[in-house]
């Protein structure tokens, strides 16, 4: 009890007394704050694509792409492995008792970004009238749905929003074909708002691969028919498949950038880290040596070593604690929901997202903050307690 | 100079804190230095691609293909010197894990474009000479142990395998090295006619098109005239420098290179400030001391010399330092080897690194500095006491 006391009294009077030291510690919180903005900002985009990849993820959809395929583009599938795919078990019916696929075929296509100008690859998918329902999440929001036939297309919002020329009623010109926008739709977030959508045998038509496929999007009945259905196609001697689930597919297909961003996300703020400990270390020694005639006095009073450790780290932990938080808080204002758009290495096409500051990402930067603010005081704080009374009352 | 004993000696009075104060100028430069290598390798080679060269691709799309016969057509346009065209063969080696882009080409073409690949004229001969011939760049071989006379399998999902095989199999007959040190050396590039008889769909197709024009100037006027020629065509295409197409292919990254590019230059000035306090702080403790120098006869202006030259030794020290791990750590520690095959500090940068030492020292010690010069001695030998 009496070294609790000892502890936080100590700590309260040290505490009172920052003002003193203002300029310093400004310079520890500052540099505590940079580290923390930097890491919950970039990590803030790899968890924006994240999201992106997770809002598409239905367990109760499965993509079937031809074997070795790495991604759609690669990917091709005859009339016959189509027909064979839906006629699989596990697969949901509507009510005419159909099976609820999509045979869909995925292309990229130049569209200049809205803001810089420059031509980006955006994606653009045609699909069969089942592949809202297989969706499940898809809403068109502005205008209607392409009809079949037509050279319409409707756009995800966020192509819409970042790719120049796609705006309702409007016309654009791929090549030598001319596509009108008819409607702009939303997908809970998903992938397939970086999307332009159109008529799958409208599209084949215009790259003039009419028999060919490149990926097939099925509703199975329930998550748990996805092994059932992956087993008919995977051990049908006359297929040459591969099926994942949605949620595989995409966490596959997201794997570059996102360890791209975090990796250099980390490795960046790592080093920062290290850049504002040393900053850190110099403030608590110098704020150690500035009281060094005060702390021997409290120590001759019968202050014990413990409490001027805890003392010491109280006070830096605090100031890593303010600067997390104002680090954390400017990223959060600056970052959260900005919407931008990146290339997909993996897919070779665009895709649009909004930056995503979690509540997970700021618990952990206070985490490293307060593990910065512990490291940057331990050892002032045992050099505090260890300084040889008698001396140090004569400085 | 002969001050610089004095000035050494106030540093080594607390060399905890001037230590400290180092290293974290050290760090703030190595982040830098990374920085400048990120950015670099995130504008994919604009700086790297040659002046007389265009590039011509499918106006849809980079991932549509143009007719073999529009070479023979492009190299008939007035003001073209050259062509050599590519296609992207998408291979891959065991897992998609292991990736290296992987082009076919025609050896003797492309080798004449692309001078900024070497290879030795032994291992050229063997390429031209070997049907199934590869030539890979020395990073890839490096990293996958390929050496020459070894076997290559790769599969390959767009264009499909050869008749009656389960893979393309490719020897090794040379390894590239970059002219440059930017120079991308991950790619495997083998001869296109095997690749055209072997493949099973799309023959006489290919990616797009290198251009070299007769002169850099008549570039704007060659592309439009290339383009123009193939309007309103099934096949329509786009001609660009090869500058721009990287630039433009850079753009498609996006703002997210420009807003790590921000943040990260916003942190690198913080560290400084962190750092230019601490320094100012050493100064501004030693006041009664600076008065004691000028009673002994110091001028005012010896005084601000030597107070900016510690400054700026301490800047010295950690920045140069920090400059240099980075020119060496670049290479090694590369966060994005995905994305970003080649790391390298350009040497610009680095000379505007140099710039920013010099200013941090000047900066942190000019205020203190200039105080120290003001100096009435009266004050200072008082201000302690």
């Amino acid at each position: 009890m009496n070294w609790l006391t000892q502890v936080f009294s100590i700590a309260f009077f040290n505490l009172r007394a920052l003002p003193e030291r203002k300029g310093a510690a400004i310079a520890t919180a500052v540099g505590i704050a940079g580290v923390v903005g930097v890491l919950v900002g970039v990590l803030a985009i790899a968890e924006g694509f994240r999201r992106v990849m997770t809002n598409s993820a239905d367990p109760a959809v499965a993509v079937v792409l031809r074997k070795g395929a790495d991604q759609e583009m690669t990917s091709n599938l005859t009339r016959d492995d189509v027909r064979t795919i839906s006629d699989a078990p596990g697969l949901a019916r509507n009510s005419q008792g159909q099976p609820i696929t999509s045979s869909e075929m995925f292309v990229v296509v130049d569209l200049p970004k809205r803001s810089t100008g420059t031509s980006a690859n955006v994606p653009m998918r045609g699909v069969d009238v089942a592949a809202m329902e297989v969706r499940g999440t898809i809403h068109v929001t502005q205008g209607r749905r392409f009809e079949l036939g037509k050279n319409e297309i409707m756009v995800g919002a966020g192509a819409a929003r970042e790719f120049g020329g796609l705006d309702l009623g409007h016309e654009v010109r791929v090549g030598q074909n001319t596509w009108n926008v008819v409607g702009i739709f939303t997908a809970n977030g998903g992938v397939a708002e970086s999307e332009i959508w159109t008529d799958g045998a409208v599209l084949r038509a215009v790259y003039k691969r009419q028999e060919s496929f490149q990926s097939v999007y099925a509703r199975l009945g329930s998550p748990a028919d996805f092994t059932t259905f992956k087993d008919a196609l995977t051990t049908n001697p006359k297929l040459q498949v591969q099926v994942s689930t949605l949620g595989d597919f995409y966490s596959e297909h997201s794997r570059i950038v996102i360890e791209l961003i975090s990796g250099v996300g980390v490795f960046i703020a790592g080093l920062m880290a290290l850049g504002a400990l040393f900053g850190a270390l110099n403030t608590m020694y110098s704020a150690v040596s500035s009281r060094t005639r005060e702390i021997a006095t409290l120590r001759a009073l019968g202050f014990g070593a413990s409490p001027i450790v805890v003392s010491v780290l109280c006070e830096s932990i605090v100031l890593a604690l303010a600067g997390g938080i104002v680090g954390g808080a400017i990223s959060y204002f600056v970052f959260n929901g900005f919407t931008t758009t990146t290339m997909n290495m993996q897919t070779f096409s665009q895709i649009t997202f909004a930056f995503a500051v979690t509540p997970r990402l700021l618990l952990n930067a206070m985490i490293w903050a307060t593990v910065l603010g512990l490291l940057g005081g331990i050892f002032p704080a045992v050099r505090a307690a260890r300084l040889p009374i008698a001396s140090a009352l004569r400085e | 100079m002969k001050f610089l004993g004095l000035v050494w000696a106030n540093l080594k009075r607390k060399k905890l804190r001037t230590s400290l104060t180092v290293l974290s100028i050290l760090v703030a430069f190595l982040l830098f230095g990374f920085l400048c290598a990120i950015k670099q390798g995130l504008g994919g080679g604009v700086e790297l691609a040659g002046v007389d060269r265009l590039i011509t691709r499918n106006k849809v799309s980079l991932i549509m293909s143009l007719p073999l016969n529009y070479e023979a057509r492009i190299a008939s346009v007035p003001g073209v010197d050259s062509t050599a065209h590519q296609s992207w063969f998408g291979g891959i080696y065991q897992d998609p894990k292991n990736f290296f882009p992987s082009f076919p080409v025609q050896p003797e073409k492309f080798l004449a474009m692309y001078p900024e690949f070497i290879l030795a004229p032994a291992q050229k001969e063997a390429w031209l000479k070997t049907r199934t011939g590869a030539i890979i760049g020395r990073k890839s071989a490096e990293k996958y142990h390929f050496k020459i006379g070894d076997h290559i399998p790769l599969t390959c999902p767009i264009w499909g395998e050869p008749a009656n095989q389960d893979h393309w199999d490719f020897e090794v007959v040379g390894i590239f090295d970059g002219a440059k040190k930017g120079t991308d050396t991950t790619g495997l590039y083998f001869q296109y006619d095997y690749f055209d008889e072997a493949r099973t769909r799309n023959k006489g197709e290919i990616g797009w098109l290198g251009v070299r024009v007769k002169s850099p100037d008549q570039a704007a006027e060659v592309a439009k005239a290339i383009d123009e020629q193939f309007a309103n065509s099934p096949y329509e295409t786009k001609t660009e420098p090869e500058g721009a197409f990287a630039a433009s292919f850079a753009a498609q990254i996006g703002d997210i290179g420009s807003i790590m590019m921000a943040v990260l230059s916003a942190v690198f000035f913080t560290i400084l400030l962190v750092a230019g306090n601490t320094m100012s702080q050493a100064v501004r403790e030693r006041t009664e001391e600076l008065g004691v120098l000028k009673a002994m006869g110091f001028t005012n202006e010896l005084v601000l010399v030597l107070v900016l030259m510690e400054s700026c030794v301490i800047s010295a020290l950690g920045g140069l330092i920090g400059l240099g791990l980075a020119w060496v750590l670049v290479s090694v520690a590369n966060p994005a080897s995905n994305v970003m095959p080649s790391l390298s500090l350009p040497p610009h940068d680095l000379i505007v690194g140099f710039i920013l030492v010099f200013v941090l020292g000047v900066v942190a010690g000019v205020v203190p500095a200039v105080q120290a010069m003001h100096l009435r001695i009266a004050v200072a030998l008082r201000r302690n006491a």
